[in-house]
């Protein structure tokens, strides 16, 4: 574990990691208090003020109803980081559960869990995601956890192969020697141990969640308008490419400012990880 | 082969059955509320949604529903269409042109693209610039799809009048789309090509190579992109399945007809048959995607090829 100076002086030599996180920090602040940064509606818009550019009063322009759009940007952080979010705790915990359950029992119930995982591999996962909302029906929540079944099979096989790894150390075969029962072995000394690769991936899937949430988002199968979502938004300014372009863009640009901060420093938990 | 041909039977049984589960089980009354509403509107009587679920066979036991889809699918058969009435199939397949252009448009856009870069990258003498092309492949992977495509009409098609924002005919109203759908697909090329252009290099023989009089160039695309290539056509399965997963976005986005606009679509009216018909069939051309690449490849590594025939040999002894 670094200490504290040389992790600040990590952060310094690479501007883009310091950039990342106050992304990062700056998108959890606007899902917990979008009042820090506006003060302006985002459902009621003012008609007078429609599709103005961006400028001091609307920084990122007004919509075809006079809605801030910046406004809207920062309202839909919640939604859209809270889907997220739901989407990695689905693909980790079912996907951890799965894996820890297949490696640790092994014989049928192995080759039962590893086939359904297979199968959820063999179907691409943005359709595997799509035909879940069809069942599910529409809504960020079952979106968010469309998604989140969608990318379990990683987590699944992952932790099936650390605990298969983890099983076979020295102080598991003390501990059920010393006379702990097998469920005490698990919760005290497998899942501990086996944790560390699962948490990283699940810091990498963040990204990957982030696109396909807000691309079902997009499509039009996440919040019903007019309750702001970052994809959502994005389409909501399609009818207006021509005459309105901060409708679009910049929703998008937040998406991938947050893709690519939540990219940078996955792989920098992975260096360290590793280091 | 056979066994490998098994496998691929199961894997499309296995999709088949992951959809009925999903489709078929989990939805509660999803399917009949859209069946209600289609043929009878709103004010569908008991009478009628009573008979709408007898043609769907949904009162049927499970087990006989599984086993009646089942026995339809294998004969191509995945029922009609919700909304249109049409074969689920039949739309399918009438959608499989179109989409093989734009899939095709891609991966070459992506190849082109994604290969150039990871070559360049590797081969410049600039680091700064190297490193400039080498950054591009991971940032390509993390813009939003339906972003970048919508950031290209706007700039090519309403800026700039050059290209065609809609519609499905002639070469130029391909090229944004291509754009769009390679873009994810070519930044996996991009990065795995250089990572392993990169082994490539470090290997020894490079140094011989050099040491008998061998231009850099002669050796970078002669010697070690050779190498490099084969081991990226274990991707063909990864990209088949990126290029296929962005049609939905990207034929939404340019209104072109096709499979991913077509399940974008029946999502959107919850339109079960074909959602089923798309993912298994999906899954179908997913194997054999995979089928053939195992095939070609012995023939591309001799190696490979030697040690299939021991094995077989082995194996029959």
């Amino acid at each position: 574990m670094p200490d504290t100076r040389t992790r600040t002086r990590t952060l310094v030599r690479s501007p883009g990691l310091l950039v990342s996180y106050a992304v990062l920090v700056f998108a959890l602040l606007a899902a917990v208090a979008p009042g820090l940064f506006t003060d302006q509606d985002p459902i009621a818009g003012v008609p007078a003020e429609r599709l103005r550019g961006p400028g001091a009063a609307h920084l990122f322009g007004t919509d075809e109803t006079g809605r801030d759009v910046f406004a809207r940007v920062v309202h839909g952080a919640a939604l859209s980081l809270w889907a997220t979010l739901l989407a990695v705790l689905v693909s980790l915990v079912a996907g951890s559960a799965l894996g820890l359950l297949a490696g640790f029992r092994g014989g049928w119930l192995d080759s039962l869990v590893m086939r359904f995982v297979d199968v959820l591999q063999a179907v691409p996962s943005i359709l595997l995601s799509l035909a879940l909302v069809t069942a599910l029906g529409f809504g960020t929540t079952n979106v968010a956890i469309a998604v989140g079944v969608s990318n379990l099979a990683v987590f699944a096989r992952l932790m099936r192969s650390e605990v298969l790894r983890v099983r076979t150390g020295v102080f598991v075969e003390a501990a059920r020697a010393s006379g702990v029962r097998w469920r005490g072995v698990l919760g005290r000394h497998v899942l501990p141990n086996s944790l560390g690769p699962v948490l990283v991936l699940a810091t990498v899937t963040l990204g990957v969640a982030v696109l396909e949430v807000s691309a079902l988002s997009f499509l039009g199968f996440g919040a019903t308008p007019p309750t702001p979502e970052w994809g959502s938004l994005v389409a909501g300014g399609r009818g207006f490419l021509a005459t309105a372009w901060w409708m679009t863009t910049f929703p998008g640009l937040t998406v991938a400012a947050v893709v690519l901060a939540t990219n940078r420093v996955s792989r920098a938990l992975d260096e360290r990880g590793e280091a | 082969m056979t066994r490998r041909l098994l496998q691929a039977v199961a894997v499309i049984w296995a999709a088949f059955t992951l959809s009925f589960v999903i489709l078929y089980l989990l939805p509660g009354d999803a399917a009949l509320n859209r069946l209600g509403a289609a043929e009878g509107g709103i004010t569908a009587t008991p009478a009628e949604v009573a008979a709408v679920r007898a043609e769907y066979g949904l009162d049927d036991p499970l087990v006989v529903q599984y086993g009646k889809r089942l026995w339809a699918a294998t004969h191509g058969d995945f029922g009609k269409s919700v909304m249109t009435g049409d074969d689920a199939t039949g739309l399918v397949f009438d959608a499989l042109p179109s989409t093989l252009e734009i899939a095709a448009a891609g991966l070459v856009l992506a190849v082109l693209f994604g290969g150039g870069l990871a070559v360049l990258g590797t081969y410049t003498r600039h680091r700064w610039l190297g490193n400039l092309l080498l950054s591009l492949p991971p940032l390509g992977v993390s813009l939003p799809q339906f972003w970048v495509g919508l950031v290209l009409i706007q700039i090519f098609s309403f800026q700039l009048r050059l290209l065609p924002a809609l519609g499905t005919d002639g070469f130029a109203a391909l090229i944004l789309p291509g754009i769009t759908i390679g873009l994810p697909t070519g930044a996996i090329i991009g990065q795995v090509l250089a990572k392993s252009l990169r082994t490539q290099l470090a290997e020894p023989y490079v140094e011989i190579v050099l040491a008998k009089g061998a231009s850099r160039a002669r050796v970078h695309f002669g010697h070690a992109l050779r190498n490099a290539a084969l081991p990226a056509l274990t991707l063909v399965g990864v990209v088949a399945g990126n290029l296929l997963a962005g049609t939905v976005v990207t034929e939404t986005l340019f209104s072109r007809d096709g499979i991913g606009r077509l399940t974008a679509f029946a999502v959107n009216s919850q339109d079960i048959p074909v959602v089923q018909a798309v993912i298994v069939l999906s899954a179908f051309f997913f194997v054999t995607i995979n089928l053939v690449v195992d095939l070609i490849y012995p023939l591309l590594d001799p190696r490979l090829a030697g040690r299939v025939t021991r094995k077989a040999v082995a194996a029959g002894a």
